[in-house]
């Protein structure tokens, strides 16, 4: 884990150190927390290393870089015995409660937990509490490693190199653990391609902190890391950036955004990356564009979308709040829309850069009227790459808004995964009429037909002028109150959900693991799939047995296969990143069956591993309460 | 073949504006400018919100897109950068472009798309029953207002130019050749252009009436009636920027006629600029083949349906290989 104030390049020295774990054959999973600031509060990254997969993050910490003093306030009990802590000798000293931007209800709890522990005011009294529990202290001279570092490269000024300290953390750490140095190299080179001499002299850094560590303090720490070989090829990246890779799969044309945490990177990540290849040569491109809110946004989007170019809008929780009033009109339109939606920490501006699984039941019930919507929601980075791209098929064949509902926790994790093999992904575009197919007809945008989709034209077509309007409208797009004309209208539109609920994947809507004739069995959806995958394995080694099901089509409820998969079960256990466990309330609702027991968050924290195994093992043990709320996570 | 204004008639349409509504006048405006400008109807998308103005495009033969209140111009910008090669005009009320959609409204100007935004200004929310548009002064009292307009009103011509539209013009629902006139340069003109019609609203604005506006209130010695409204292509004025240099010059001037209003109110063109890149310049410069393939028309598929899209790039940034 490396930690520090936001702003010191937290996120550059766990990128670089997840790369070159990437590049030496390792798994890796990264999680990020930050604070909503720019420059100063308490931010880190934990990274979890592997020679075998990994979907989520655990609780335990092998080794902590600290950037400063906070670091270690927060996280040294995460340490394990045996377990290392990187911190600047100039830290040491510091007084616990004066560190300025330790919030007064967060010193409030650490006062009392000092006194408990009868722990000193000081840094170096938790250090040394540490050391007995076998904690390895590497305290490190940053400042003379920098002047060190300044006289070779010219440079006097320590000022203008002590952003470097990151990579300094980085270059201890690798010493420490003796991982490949040429591996390190060219993950610093990787993150500072761009930068030019930055590079050099980062790397230079580097190998000063990486030869610090290896003549001071020689096999004083007992972890080590190793490369390994593999055949696999794989990609090193984060829920962000794996969306906007599968919507430029999924043909996207146009993506409109308004700035908001945590959906703007994979907006910037589009922009940066508008012009794509083709396989058949020519060039193609996607339109980015940053509109003046999210109303602007989503409602450009349904413009766009009407033109026949594939649209999408990506946002989170109060962004979506604005959109709804377009999600309504593009509803009552039979508008193609793909908004993709990633929760955070809510309600309001709640926990803006922290996760959260709130807004389920805002999604599927959000705007005026009944309406059909999709909402599709993905639980881990390659669900995120391929529902991406399937989400626009959706959106076409049916002819309805679709919410790709996506969290923070996803969002900003970064993994090493296998490259995805995307070469058979077919695009699927439902009826939609050409020029020539209207030649001496009439064409009606919105016939009444026996399945609800009325064959679509987009605008611009010859012989295919039609209307549309917010308003209840007849078949040609022109307002009607009638009664009739209204009943049709409702039930054709209401229909299309029939339709897919019908034709929809079975693993589009919904997902199996563990041992499913098991008792028991697990249901969730989101994010905390890979926690739960992982602590079923872990209970199945102690030999306990789970099933595991992931609920991803929210809407239209897939109600019989989920009935028909927890019907009988004796535990039935919802996880969720939420107060009221809104997943199983629907579960309630559409099977009549409740889960019997409910284990949730919501600190603005993902789950990890740890303590979802935890959660369920005293599940299992008769020792849980019908409601367990985790809390894991500085 | 030849386009004539009733090509562009709706007539299954029951147009259902009040007797004597200005919307009206819109409408054979348009009508008129789309068949002189020979623009084919399926060629043409007319955006609306809400209000009476909103329902403008139903009464027009050509696609009509009527959305939500205030939002006509994010629609209308959704499908221009996605198909440049329409023409599209956004139709809006006064409340809805200057009250509910006002931030788009700015936020248009900074963009400079090549398109038309016309607003319908009668200084009411008719469909709600009269109550006060942004556009109405302060101190006015229509007769549904239970008390005077508390608010000072919008200036629409000088948000316009301040905010960054390179075409704006003011025309009146009632003169139909000069309203006619004004779309047409509107639509010609390469950048986002304004449009600020003036229009009576028979049924909630007793105060500034047709009579009001023909000047029936102020007769001269002869017992002529003194129109309120006059051209400023009459006056000598020249609003085209003809130079960069002379952009700030001729915006101050717009900006003083803006100032007009009581006695006398200038229609006409305010403000002319083609020397500013428009949206679509700018998007070329960043995609080469934009305006030659813009998304709306982007190939997806290969002849097996299966996405055409090269994703090695992406890939090659990200591996770990």
């Amino acid at each position: 884990m490396a930690g520090g104030p936001q702003g010191s390049g937290v996120d550059t020295a766990a990128n670089i150190f997840g790369k070159a774990c990437g590049y030496g054959g390792l798994h890796v999973f990264g999680r990020r927390e930050y604070h909503s600031n720019i420059k100063g509060l308490h931010s880190y990254f934990h990274l979890r290393v592997s020679q075998e997969e990994l979907l989520a993050n655990i609780n335990d910490v092998n080794l902590l870089a600290a950037f400063d003093a906070e670091t270690i306030v927060r996280h040294i009990e995460e340490v394990v015995p045996e377990g290392g802590v990187i911190i600047d000798t100039k830290d040491t000293n510091t007084k616990i409660l004066s560190i300025p931007t330790l919030p007064p209800e967060y010193k409030q709890e650490l006062a009392l937990h000092l006194k408990e522990k009868n722990l000193g005011e000081t840094l170096n009294d938790l250090l040394e509490n540490a050391k007995q529990r076998n904690v390895h202290i590497f305290p490190v001279p940053y400042m003379n490693l920098l002047s060190q570092i300044g006289e070779k490269l010219g440079i006097p000024q320590l000022s203008k190199i002590t952003r470097m300290i990151n990579v300094l953390t980085i270059g201890v750490s690798f010493g420490l653990l003796k991982y490949d140095r040429q591996l390190a190299e060219k993950a610093v080179k990787a993150i500072f391609a761009e930068k030019g001499k930055i590079a050099d002299m980062n790397v230079l850094a580097l190998n000063q902190a990486y030869d610090y560590a290896q003549e001071n303090f020689k096999d004083s720490c007992i972890h080590s890391l190793e490369k390994t070989n593999t055949n696999e090829e794989r990609l090193f990246l984060t829920g962000n950036q794996a969306v906007a890779m599968g919507k430029v799969l999924g043909g996207c044309r146009v993506q409109t955004y308004y700035p908001i945490t945590p959906a703007a990177d994979e907006s910037e990540y589009l922009e940066a990356h508008q012009i794509m290849r083709t396989r058949n040569g020519e060039d193609e491109a996607i339109v980015v564009i940053q509109t003046e809110d999210e109303i602007a946004a989503v409602n450009s989007a349904s413009g766009a979308a009407l033109t026949g170019a594939r649209s999408a809008t990506s946002t989170s929780g109060p962004g979506f709040s604005l959109m709804v009033e377009g999600l309504s009109w593009a509803g009552n339109n039979e508008v193609p829309l793909v908004i993709t939606y990633y929760q955070r920490g809510a309600p309001a501006t709640g926990l803006p850069t922290r996760h959260g699984q709130s807004d389920l039941r805002f999604a599927i019930h959000a705007g005026h009227g009944e309406f059909p919507r999709i909402v599709l929601a993905s639980g881990d980075i390659q669900e995120c790459f391929y529902d991406a791209a399937e989400v626009f098929n959706l959106a076409e064949k049916y002819q309805m808004p679709v919410i790709h509902l996506l969290d923070k926790a996803m969002a900003n994790c970064s993994q090493t995964y296998p490259v995805f093999d995307y070469g058979k992904f077919k695009i699927e575009r439902g009826e939609l009429l050409r020029e020539k197919d209207l030649e001496g007809k009439e064409y009606k945008r919105f016939l009444i037909t026996k399945n609800g989709v009325s064959p679509r034209v987009v605008l611009g077509t010859k012989n295919g002028v039609h209307w549309h309007t917010g308003d209840e409208h007849n078949e040609i797009g022109h307002i009607s109150e009638e009664r009739l004309n209204r009943r049709l209208m409702v039930e054709k539109r209401m229909k299309k959900l029939e339709l897919v609920a019908k034709e929809i994947l079975i693993e589009d809507k919904l997902k199996v693991y563990g041992d499913t004739n098991s008792e028991n069995l697990v249901v969730s959806w989101g994010s905390p799939k890979g926690a739960i995958i992982e602590a079923i394995e872990m209970l199945k080694q102690e030999g306990f047995s789970l099933g595991f099901l992931q609920v991803r089509l929210i809407h239209p409820f897939p109600t019989e296969e989920v009935k028909r998969t927890i019907a009988g079960k004796k535990r039935v256990i919802n996880v969720e990143n939420n107060f009221s466990g809104q997943l199983g309330g629907i579960i309630k609702e559409q099977t009549g069956i409740a889960p019997n027991y409910q284990i949730l968050k919501y600190t603005g924290r993902p789950m990890t591993t740890t303590e979802v195994y935890e959660a369920l093992k005293a599940v299992l043990t008769g020792k849980a309460h019908e409601r367990e709320v985790l809390m894991f996570g500085a | 073949m030849e386009l004539k204004p009733s090509d562009f008639r709706v007539p299954e349409v029951y147009a259902d504006w009040c007797p004597g509504c200005g919307d009206f006048g819109i409408m054979n405006g348009l009508q008129m400018a789309f068949a002189e400008l020979g623009l084919e109807p399926y060629k043409i998308v007319m955006v609306s919100g809400i209000g009476c103005s909103g329902k403008e495009p139903h009464n027009v033969r050509c696609y009509g897109v009527h959305t939500l209140h205030g939002r006509t111009l994010p629609f209308a910008m959704g499908i221009k950068v996605a198909n440049p090669k329409l023409e599209v005009l956004a139709i809006g009320g006064d409340g809805d472009g200057l009250g509910i959609g006002a931030g788009h409204f700015v936020n248009a100007g900074r963009r400079n798309i090549d398109m038309t935004y016309i607003i319908h200004n009668n200084g009411v929310y008719g469909l709600t029953k009269g109550q006060a548009a942004p556009t109405l002064q302060l101190g006015l009292q229509t007769k549904a207002l239970p008390k005077p307009n508390i608010n000072e009103a919008v200036n629409s011509i000088g948000l316009a130019i301040i905010s960054g539209f390179t075409f704006v013009a003011r025309s009146y629902a009632y003169d139909v050749r000069h309203l006619k006139d004004t779309i047409k340069q509107a639509v010609q003109h390469r950048g986002l252009a304004f449009i600020d019609c003036l229009q009576p609203c028979p049924t909630y604005n007793n105060i500034t009436t047709k009579s009001w506006y023909s000047g029936e209130d102020r007769k001269d010695d002869s017992g002529k009636p003194q129109p309120r409204l006059y051209k400023l292509e009459e006056t000598g004025f020249d609003p085209i920027v003809h130079f960069p240099e002379e952009d700030f010059d001729k915006k101050v001037s717009a900006m003083k006629k803006a100032q007009e209003w009581g006695d006398k109110i200038p229609i006409g063109v305010f403000y002319k600029t083609e020397l500013e890149p428009t949206f679509e310049d700018r998007l070329r410069d960043r995609i080469p083949f934009y305006l030659e393939r813009p998304p709306a028309e982007q190939k997806l598929t290969d002849e097996e349906e299966l996405s055409i899209v090269d994703l090695s790039e992406f890939m090659s940034e990200l591996k770990t290989s």
